[in-house]
């Protein structure tokens, strides 16, 4: 709906013309009004406005729409903005970006970091590389320090350890928040505590009154220990932050990060079977519904694509991909983090299965399907020509020697 | 192959039961070792010499199981940093947490730096050892592998991305050799201030939803899962949106 509030020339003349059928429609919903004795009057057939059936609706939820029309445009809810000019300690957080990106483990670590920073303490989230976060500020981030150049590329934990080192010299955090995950704040986090001589609090789940209670052993114990300065906690350790807008302040290092000689060289990705990959794990799944027509070419695409193969029930049931490898409330619930989907309409089973997904591609025939609506792209089309295009396309990319990247 | 490989290993606990058992990684790190040195591989533990549990690692067909001799409670670290110093190992592995105990994970990380070797997390495979330095696959979330150069000697954890571990026969777990060494023992003073209690089942976390009015709070109660506001290309080439998709893939660092 945009802003600009325009007449309806035509409304405007019905209500107008007491002859019309429309007429009584549009009038404004005059519920009371001061009678000629100075009694208040209401007029009980005037609740409600006639719905697009001619049958009388009534809505009670105050956004009345009908007979008074209001045209406002869905105003977006702005936040209030938590501010934190002078912080009096800093509470640092290191952010797993996997994919470039705030997981739901980061958030609820930015969520417990507020809880342990109050009004007085900021926030400061210290990022390597590259992202592609734009949502910092709703994350709860008061301080972002992004530590950029080649050398924290790539698989570079020492060098991390180093940026984290500096930046404890120059901010001396009260306290250092790190997931607790296999996506690299576990083990960032316990190299930076190694380094530190601090013993880190790990798999913490609870935080509360200077005490925190982390899993210990093979989980069938706990650990409840007063609050330690190094924190791994694990995922819903907090709820995350949700009413309250952020600075998201850049900040930078006064210093720079000492070069260490690497002992550990990043050879770079391995390709794995992607067949072999549980579905249930898998980062990227190309799956095929009823749309698909050429299941040869389809294998072809995933293959091409080096993508894990995934199919719709129906898929399944009508023989062409295997049982284990259907998603949906019946099947797998997937995790990946893109998720394309070619020919499938998406039924509610299926959407329930791919909850999780962070990206959705779309393939589809009918513009209208629900796929679609849940799509971060779609592509309306044949599928068979589609994949055509999209082998074609890998093939150029890869053999341009990635020249033309994205 | 004349690879010296030093296996470190504790005492697990069944998952249900909470019975000792062996480790599920730590068999793991031994069977790691014995695929990379066969008969020379050394396994060590620090703890009670006399933990029937033991014996399970003594099955797999070691030998011989060193044991660094100590009363339960104390902190093995000093007596590992110690050993492995003089030991002579090109390669130690270990599992990547234990499962009893405060099972945080730190040792390999703490032996690292006190040593000064490199760590390898997540070990899944040594390609390849040569002069000075390995070749090894680092298993990764997701069922990835990425290959890294490491310089010897170095320590390595390996998780459940490594090879499962062979069964422990009766036999050679009665016939091997349990060889106790007496160290130095030093206090643990994490257990002074934490306390260990049964685990607590944690609550699973309510979906709440901050709605003004009792039609929002049906809207999101009922609202299929909807992106809004995806990118739909329609009446495009079918080159356009492959163009496109592949764009996305490359973006999100799934083609390569
Ligand atoms: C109890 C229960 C459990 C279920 N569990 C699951 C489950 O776990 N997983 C699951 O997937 N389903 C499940 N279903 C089935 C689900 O309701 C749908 O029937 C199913 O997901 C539909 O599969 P589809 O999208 O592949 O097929 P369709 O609904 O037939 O959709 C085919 C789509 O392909 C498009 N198309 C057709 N031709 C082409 C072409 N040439 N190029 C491009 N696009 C084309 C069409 O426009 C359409 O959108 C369950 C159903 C029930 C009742």
């Amino acid at each position: 709906m945009s802003d600009i509030i325009r007449r309806d020339p035509r409304a405007e003349w019905i209500a107008r013309n007491r002859l019309h059928p429309l007429h009584a429609a549009m009038q404004p919903a005059l519920h009371s009004w001061m009678g000629p004795n100075g009694v208040i009057r209401k007029n009980p057939h005037g609740v409600g406005f006639i719905g697009p059936n001619g049958i009388k609706r009534i809505d009670r939820s105050g956004a009345q729409q009908g007979g008074a029309v209001k045209r406002s445009a869905t105003a977006q809810v702005q936040l209030p903005l938590h501010q934190v000019p002078a912080p009096a300690f800093y509470i640092s957080v290191v952010p797993d970006m996997v994919g470039g990106r705030l997981s739901s483990h980061d958030r609820d670590l930015l969520g417990l970091a507020h809880q342990l920073a109050g009004a007085d303490g900021a926030v400061l989230a210290v990022v390597f590389g590259e992202h592609k976060e734009s949502a910092f500020a709703t994350a709860g981030v008061d301080r972002l320090l992004v530590l950029e150049g080649e050398e924290f590329s790539g698989y570079a934990p020492e060098q991390r350890v180093q940026g984290l080192r500096a930046v404890d010299n120059q901010f001396n955090p009260r306290h250092w928040l790190l997931p607790d995950s296999r996506s690299g704040g576990g083990e960032l986090g316990r190299r930076f505590a190694a380094a530190l001589g601090e013993r880190p609090a790990t798999r913490v789940w609870q935080v509360k009154d200077q005490e925190c209670i982390g899993r210990a052993g093979a989980g069938l114990q706990d650990l409840a220990r007063p609050l330690a300065r190094l924190i791994l906690a694990a995922a819903e350790c907090a709820e995350p932050v949700s009413e309250t807008r952020h600075e998201a302040l850049p900040v930078e290092l006064s210093t720079s990060v000492v070069r260490s000689l690497s002992r550990i060289e990043d050879l770079g990705a391995v390709a794995v079977d992607p067949a072999a990959i549980p579905m249930a794990e898998a980062e990227f799944i190309f799956s095929g519904g009823n749309g698909v027509k050429d299941w040869a070419l389809f294998h072809q695409t995933a293959a091409a694509l080096g993508a894990t193969e995934g199919a719709s029930r129906v898929a399944v049931d009508d023989g062409f991909m295997a049982r284990d490898r259907q998603v949906g409330a019946s099947g797998t619930w997937v995790t990946a983090r893109v998720y394309v989907a070619v020919g499938i309409s998406g039924a509610i089973q299926h959407l329930q299965g791919i909850g999780a997904c962070d990206k959705v591609v779309a393939i589809n025939l009918d513009p209208g399907c629900d796929m679609i609506k849940r799509a971060d792209l779609s592509v309306i089309g044949e599928s068979a020509a589609i994949l055509q295009a999209l082998i074609a396309a890998v093939e150029a990319y890869r053999n341009d020697g990635r020249r033309d990247a994205a | 192959m004349s690879t010296n490989v030093i296996s470190l290993v504790s005492i697990g606990a069944h998952p249900t039961s909470g019975r000792p058992r062996r480790a599920d990684q730590d068999a793991r790190a031994v069977e790691l070792g014995l695929q990379l040195a066969g008969d020379n591989l050394q396994v060590l533990h620090a703890g009670d010499v006399a933990e029937p549990a033991l014996r399970a690692y003594l099955g797999m067909g070691l030998e011989q199981l060193h044991v660094l001799e100590q009363p339960p409670g104390a902190d093995a670290l000093p007596a590992l940093t110690a050993y492995l110093r003089d030991a002579g190992a090109q390669v130690v592995l270990t599992g990547s947490q234990a499962e009893t105990g405060e099972g945080s994970g730190m040792l390999p990380f703490l032996l690292a730096e006190g040593l000064g070797w490199p760590l390898v997390i997540g070990l899944a495979q040594v390609e390849s050892i040569n002069d000075g330095s390995a070749l090894v696959l680092q298993a990764l979330p997701r069922g990835q592998r990425r290959r890294l150069k490491v310089k010897l000697p170095f320590l390595a954890t390996v998780d459940n991305a490594a090879p499962k571990p062979r069964q422990s026969a009766y036999g050679p777990a009665r016939r091997g050799e349990l060889a106790a060494d007496d160290v130095e023992v030093v206090e643990d003073e994490l257990l002074a201030v934490a306390t260990l209690q049964p685990a607590k089942p944690r609550p699973k976390r309510l979906k709440v939803i901050k709605a003004k009015s009792g039609a929002d709070r049906m809207k999101a109660a009922t609202a299929k899962a909807s992106g809004g506001g995806g990118q739909v290309l329609k009446g495009v080439t079918a080159q356009a949106g492959a163009e496109a998709i592949l764009k996305l893939l490359i973006e999100e660092g799934v083609v390569r």
